[in-house]
């Protein structure tokens, strides 16, 4: 084959390579785009801190589902922010053996399990015994949570380089001590990091909440009620056939997104620096 | 003067890999003796069996003991970890805790025992660091990060760090390996004051350090312990042919 | 020297530490077992009911109490190919691109880019799908579709908006991510000799691509689509937003259609009154759980192997 003709094919394929990059990011920019431009013009003070109303009246906001999203998240974290870090630390300081292999792979198949599979665990493990609430739409997030952050935390814990624990060792410290003082500090932005991410991920999640947390028109009247959260109430805004709610659904939409964007390119940006 | 470390057929594997063999060998109080010999002979593996840190890695074995004032540190129900307060290291490559100030680095062995006085805490520090002659470098910078330091100042504060838990021994395996000639020639001094107080093992593959600071040195090859005296007589008349063709330079 | 110098070892803190983090880790499986039995164990009404008929009959009639799952298999299934056609020959276009073919000062920036669109709550990508993506293709894609391939069983009757169709798009945008991710990832594996012997021959960068690095990792990229499938399958809200959830089984993908997922999501609370129904839906769950572990199994073989091995030798 002539070298021009081989040149040329690999400036096509560089072409159509890179072309395939952009088609991918069309989207998101038509996502960000549209809930931005949707979602500003249904942003007030009120919407941020209202109940909502009814059809037809106009106003009200989704103060409560912003403030039940930060219930059920935070729930979610202190069930799966635990359990997951100290796993992970398991998997890393003692985990060469089978049990840790399988735990870890568990932990791998779990994190790919569908999220309405935990909606449904959470509906049946939790509110067909204590009813629609923030603490089982908290359980069914912490679900998809704990994997991602005990893998999470096990590698960044395999980071620390073996000196450090041997330096630490060697002053007479034991060895659980050196892994909590030592090894989780020097480890601590790669787990933040890794907590955060399943923050962010969680926090989106609508199938799991629809049936565990339900919805509640009202501010949170305590953990073991139902409570709303932007996602569900996000979609029951999308699907309803009122305009007026559709614009509400964009605004929530603008919301949610701020929030998740802000953990993701934050975490980014924390990561990048430390390393 | 009396023997601080008396080790009786040591043998150390590493899975099936026999890393050391039916060593002998004493340690004098108040007295640096070197370990040299070729990389992988097995000298880190061997000052590292004298403080119970080659348990430390995946698959390590030891057998034989090791006598510290008498009394065997791998004897049954002995914790390693009241051995390695005991008995100091400082490693190859300078590694203070990258998250913590240089105070907490040297305070870490004794806060991280429970101590929490701060007076004595804070006399601990001072003195440690005055010990690894760092003190005058970083008093005005005590919570500064530990990494911010030079490379011989790491090392210094390696040192500092070690000294602080006050051990008796103090093991030092190629602790200027990584560093530039007048940081070295430093902590050469320092050793030489320090062997007042406590008693020291070095690793070096450099015959001259070997030269200059020991008292006592010891050749291994292959995982065997070749040859063992005083520092003057192993340089000037080696009795073994492999220790004189090692200083001569005919090995790697 | 006034201290004890060697003690006995006490009841020692590295065993209880050891213990609970170990009874943490332990969580782990215990939570994966708990999750299958309880899904297990909630559909059996319905398992009992109606056996293995459930995954061959298309009837779902909760007025009538007679369940069958295929409508659901079907939606789940062609709509999850679709999306896989769509996304896979862009996802290798954008791995290969990012790892080989892209100036180095792009590669990162674009990775994280195109990373962010995992990061989009599917409410929100069911959101702009409702009134951005279905008008669109209502508008622009099917006309010409039924126009020049029309004589297909698969572009004929009138198009709406939410359809298989539509469900394959928007499941193609969130496969683009994971799948263009690991697919980069393994063929950054590849060994930098493999690539220079054929740069060495005089091969130009998509010749070395071609010859040197896609053979390379063909198993690895076999996973990531797999990984791809996977998210396709178990992915629930943006699908149910704009696939019509209706039952039926269509050759045409201009029709709407119900995935396993959305039939959960949209069902499952209006059904208090009927405890077989409930456990119909919950046996889809359990069947979508089943595929899913095993999708991800699958997955992680032919993918983990690969980037443990060579992360592991780095
Ligand atoms: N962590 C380890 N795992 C397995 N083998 C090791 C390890 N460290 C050292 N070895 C082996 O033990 C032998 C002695 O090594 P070492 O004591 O480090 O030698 P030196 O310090 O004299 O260079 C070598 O053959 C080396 O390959
Ligand atoms: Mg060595």
């Amino acid at each position: 084959m002539k070298w021009n003709r081989r040149k040329l094919i690999d400036r096509i394929m560089s072409f159509l390579t890179a072309a395939c990059v952009v088609v991918a990011i069309i989207p998101l920019l038509s996502i960000l785009y549209t809930v931005t431009i949707n979602g500003i013009s249904a942003i007030n003070l009120d919407f941020l801190t209202q109940l909502p109303k009814p059809e037809g009246e106009v106003g009200g906001g989704l103060g409560n589902a912003i403030q039940g999203t930060f219930i059920v998240v935070g729930i979610a974290c202190l069930i799966g922010l635990p359990v997951g870090i100290l796993a992970g630390v398991y998997l890393s300081e003692y985990g060469e053996n089978r049990f840790g292999r399988m735990v870890s792979f568990v932990a791998d198949v779990l994190a790919g399990t569908p999220s309405i599979a935990a909606g449904i665990f959470g509906y049946t493990f939790i509110v067909l015994y204590f009813g629609f609430s923030a603490i089982a739409g908290g359980a069914a997030l912490s679900v998809l949570m704990i994997p991602i952050v005990a893998r999470t935390t096990e590698e960044s814990l395999r980071l620390v380089s073996g000196s450090l624990r041997e330096a630490s060792l060697a002053l007479g410290i034991p060895r659980w001590k050196t892994i909590l003082h030592i090894v989780l500090s020097t480890a601590m932005s790669g787990i933040i990091t890794g907590a955060l991410l399943a923050i962010a991920r969680v926090s989106g999640e609508t199938a799991p909440l629809l049936l565990t947390a339900f919805g509640n028109p009202y501010w949170a009247a305590g953990i073991n009620k139902p409570i709303s959260t932007m996602p569900v109430q996000i979609y029951t805004y999308a699907i309803a056939p009122f305009p007026d709610w559709h614009a509400k659904a964009w605004g929530g939409a603008l919301v949610l997104i701020i929030l998740v964007l802000i953990l993701n390119i934050g975490v980014r940006f924390i990561t990048r620096k430390k390393y | 003067m009396q023997n601080k470390i008396t080790v009786e057929t040591l043998n150390a594997w590493f899975g099936t890999n026999h890393a050391l063999k039916n060593i002998n060998l004493s340690f004098q109080e108040n007295r640096i003796t070197a370990i040299i010999g070729p990389s992988g002979c097995g000298k880190s593996t061997f000052i590292r069996c004298l403080n119970r840190m080659h348990e430390v890695v995946r698959g390590a074995k030891v057998s034989g003991k090791v006598l510290v004032d008498g009394k065997d540190i791998y004897e049954r129900d002995i914790d390693p970890v009241d051995i390695r307060r005991c008995i100091g290291m400082v490693f190859q490559k300078p590694n203070p805790f990258p998250t913590m100030s240089i105070y907490d680095n040297v305070a870490a062995g004794l806060k991280l025992n429970g101590m929490k006085d701060k007076k004595i805490l804070d006399k601990t520090v001072e003195e440690s660091l005055k010990k690894a002659a760092l003190w005058d470098e970083v008093k005005n910078d005590l919570n500064k990060s530990g990494v911010s330091l030079s490379g011989g100042q790491q090392q210094r504060l390696c040192i500092a760090r070690a000294l602080a838990v006050e051990p008796e021994i103090i093991l030092f395996d190629e602790p200027c390996s990584a560093l530039d000639p007048i940081s070295t020639s430093r902590i050469e001094d320092l050793m030489i004051e320090l062997k007042e107080k406590y008693t020291i093992v070095i690793v070096t593959h450099n015959m001259q350090q070997a030269a200059r600071v020991s008292d006592y040195t010891a050749f291994f090859l292959y995982g065997e312990l070749i040859e063992f005296g005083e520092t003057n007589q192993i340089f000037k008349k080696p009795k073994e042919k492999s220790t004189e063709d090692y200083i001569v330079g005919r090995f790697g | 020297m006034d201290r004890p110098k060697f003690r006995l070892s006490k009841l020692s803190g590295d065993l209880i530490f050891k213990t609970v983090v170990g009874l943490f880790a332990f969580g782990i499986i215990v939570l994966a077992f708990l999750l299958f039995r309880e899904l297990f164990i909630a559909s059996s009404l319905s398992r009992n009911a109606f056996g293995a008929g459930f995954l061959t009959t298309s009837t779902w009639d909760p007025v009538k109490e007679v369940f069958g799952a295929l409508p659901f298999i079907f939606g789940t299934l062609v709509s999850s190919l679709l999306a896989l056609l769509i996304a896979v020959p862009l996802s290798l276009g954008i791995a290969i691109f990012l790892s080989e073919l892209a100036p180095e000062k792009l590669r990162t920036p674009l990775s994280f880019i195109i990373e962010l669109l995992a990061a989009v709550p599917s409410v929100i990508i069911g959101l702009w799908g409702i009134f951005i993506l279905a008008p669109f293709i209502r508008d622009y894609l099917a006309p010409p579709l039924s126009t020049y391939l029309g004589f297909l069983p698969l572009f004929q009757g009138p198009m709406y908006g939410p359809s298989m169709l539509t469900g394959g798009v928007i499941l193609a945008i969130m496969v683009i991510p994971i799948t263009s991710s690991v697919s980069k990832e393994v063929i950054m594996t590849v060994p930098i000799q493999q690539r220079e012997a054929a740069l060495a021959l005089g091969a130009t960068g998509w010749e070395t691509t071609r010859i040197a690095v896609i053979p390379y990792a063909r198993s690895g990229i076999f996973g990531a689509v797999i990984l791809g499938f996977g998210r396709a399958v178990g992915e629930t809200m943006a699908v149910t937003m704009v696939i019509g959830n209706s039952p039926h089984i269509s050759a045409s993908l201009f029709s709407p259609s119900y995935t396993m997922a959305s039939v959960i999501a949209n069902e499952f609370l209006e059904t208090a009154a009927s405890k077989l129904y409930i456990s119909s839906l919950i046996e889809v769950g359990f069947l979508l759980l089943v595929v899913s572990v095993i999708i991800n199994i699958a997955a992680r073989i032919l993918v983990w192997k690969l980037l443990k091995v060579e992360r592991g030798a780095a």
